[in-house]
């Protein structure tokens, strides 16, 4: 077996673990850490591979989130049944997206789909009678709540949110490897590095960007229903523009875009706000978790990895940056 | 009927004319040169060829068909496959993926592992099969022509522009190209069509020339008489007695 073989196997089987010996609650926070992970899988398409900055992938979690609420709110469509709907929902915007987008690059790209994510609040507040405006939509007790109250094959309605969206987590990332490792993804990174040779190669640059914003805001779309699904509820709040900050964040410090990093940003995405808010803050008087030192520990991740992974890559002889 | 067939063709950037009705036919087998002082025009002449750049006018046929209405990733699967001046790799992957990056108009979507097979020939034939898995950055100059070059071939394309092949090369390695483009030429059945400042090299493999000066064409012929041609000394030797 290969080493990613191996380390798949192994990431399965703590998955697999994991609800064992965790509490109830730890549970449910790992269910959102599945959501983080299948957004950032997508982002590591978009950002890793195909060289996109999308600062505004929180938008398409809320466009994946609302599909998922409205449809089990107002329509009567079953939690499980609005997943793939999410997928297509958002996957159609991002492709829409995509076509502007090839007119723009690195920084540009970065501060338009930035107005994107800072936007899309206002947008569900105007159409309140579809979104339900800044009140959301509650979804907890619905009919269409599979498992809601008695739970699902004797599991904890919490236990089964976790393993309903790391079975998807799971499933995707293997599509994700399988996309990436395949002439798909091969052209992705060529049009990334070169786009005169990827020309020159016969690869389509506007098809395969374009592509690469679809597939990722379909990722983003399946996450966004999974966490409108864990948190039975949706409003403009739970998708902040901070969300889309700490996706990109989250897919920088997962290994520079690899899939392989995923889950690592996707627990820090969850968890340094709390490691951190251990730490008192500077004014008494004020409570909540510290920014400052948020953004301290991010800034010394950022500086760390490159040397981590440097370290790493001569260890395996192989290159990090696009590596799969 | 020609290969290749450009007519009148002329490509304008603002005041300058980089290209200034040039016509010039490619035959079927032949290697046929492109030369001239920098800035004649010739890796314009290329990227007007491949689509990269759209003429201002002129006609432009290959297999008596025209290739402005293809777009420039649809010029490979036509037939025609090229290398750049000065390396166009993609920089993050492996020689391999760069190669199977060349097979990409050979191979189905999501297939792109079918064309390993070929890819791995084409690696052996051009001597980079030892460093397949290894990244492109950091290996040498004259292997990363290499693998330009087997992501050239794997397209099978009939024609191949070859720009500057040997740039950056040593003397022994010059005379090793010359041989060795001939051989591609026999061994994958093509139509060569070279850019190259090194004249040893262009005389000696070279059937036809044509010589570009401030991108007009001055002459044309085979070695001899393109070295013969007054114009094409006097754009040469003009101030430098040395160059030619």
């Amino acid at each position: 077996m290969r080493p990613k073989q191996v380390a798949f196997g192994l990431g399965v089987l703590v998955l697999v673990v994991l609800p064992f010996v965790l509490s109830d609650f730890r549970t449910v926070q790992l269910a959102t850490v599945g959501a983080y992970f299948i957004a950032i899988l997508g982002l590591d398409v978009l950002t890793g591979h195909s060289g996109q900055i999308s600062l505004g992938h929180g938008a398409f979690m809320a466009v994946g989130g609302y599909t998922t609420a409205i449809l089990m709110a107002n329509h009567g469509v079953r939690d499980l049944v609005t997943i793939p709907i999410a997928a297509a929902v958002a996957g159609g915007i991002g492709l829409v997206a995509g076509v502007p987008a090839l007119r723009l690059s690195g920084l540009y790209l970065a501060l338009a789909t930035f107005g994107i994510a800072v936007v899309l609040p206002t947008i569900l507040k105007k159409f309140d009678h579809f979104t339900g405006g800044s009140t959301g939509i509650t979804l907890f007790g619905k009919p269409t709540q599979t498992g809601h109250g008695v739970g699902v094959w004797g599991l904890t309605n919490n236990q089964w949110l976790y393993v309903l969206t790391w079975t998807i987590g799971c499933a995707l990332f293997l599509f994700a490897w399988w996309l990436l490792d395949s002439r798909f993804g091969r052209s992705l990174r060529a049009v990334r590095d070169s786009e005169l040779a990827a020309a020159a190669s016969g690869v389509n640059r506007a098809k395969y960007k374009v592509l690469a914003f679809g597939v990722s805001a379909a990722f983003a779309g399946v996450a966004g229903a999974l966490f409108a699904i864990n948190v039975a509820y949706t409003s403009p709040d739970t998708f902040p523009i901070t969300l889309s900050l700490y996706l990109l964040v989250g897919a920088v410090v997962g290994f520079f875009g690899s899939i392989w990093g995923a889950a690592l940003g996707a627990l820090l995405i969850q968890f340094l706000p709390d490691i951190v808010g251990l730490i008192p803050h500077v004014d008494p008087k004020q409570g909540g978790p510290t920014t400052f030192f948020f953004g301290l520990v991010l800034v010394v991740l950022m500086l760390a990895l490159p040397l981590v992974l440097r370290v790493a890559s001569r260890v395996a002889n192989r290159g990090y940056l696009g590596a799969r | 009927m020609a290969l290749l067939s450009v007519r009148d063709v002329t490509r304008r950037f603002g005041g300058i004319v980089a290209i200034d009705d040039v016509s010039l036919d490619v035959q079927p087998g032949q290697i046929v040169g492109l030369i001239g002082p920098n800035g004649a025009g010739k890796t314009t002449l290329f990227n007007v060829i491949t689509r990269l750049y759209r003429p201002d006018s002129g006609r432009l046929d290959f297999e008596g068909k025209s290739l402005l209405r293809t777009p420039p990733h649809r010029i490979v699967r036509r037939g025609i496959a090229r290398t750049f001046q000065n390396v166009e790799l993609f920089r993050t992957m492996t020689v391999l993926d760069n190669v199977l990056v060349g097979a990409h108009s050979r191979t189905r979507p999501f297939r792109g592992g079918a064309a390993r097979g070929h890819v791995q020939e084409v690696l052996d034939y051009v001597g980079i099969a030892g460093v397949a898995h290894r990244p492109v950055a950091g290996l040498p100059f004259g292997t990363l022509k290499r693998v330009e070059l087997a992501r050239a071939l794997v397209a099978e394309p009939k024609l191949l522009l070859l720009d500057e092949p040997a740039g950056g090369l040593n003397h022994e390695e010059v005379s090793e190209l010359g041989a060795f483009i001939r051989k591609l030429r026999e061994d994958f059945d093509l139509t060569v069509l070279l850019v190259e400042h090194h004249m040893g090299l262009v005389m000696g493999i070279a059937e036809r020339i044509h010589v570009l000066d401030f991108g007009r064409k001055i002459a044309e012929g085979s070695p001899d008489e393109v070295q013969r041609n007054p114009a094409v000394i006097e754009a040469y030797l003009g101030a430098d007695a040395s160059a030619a």
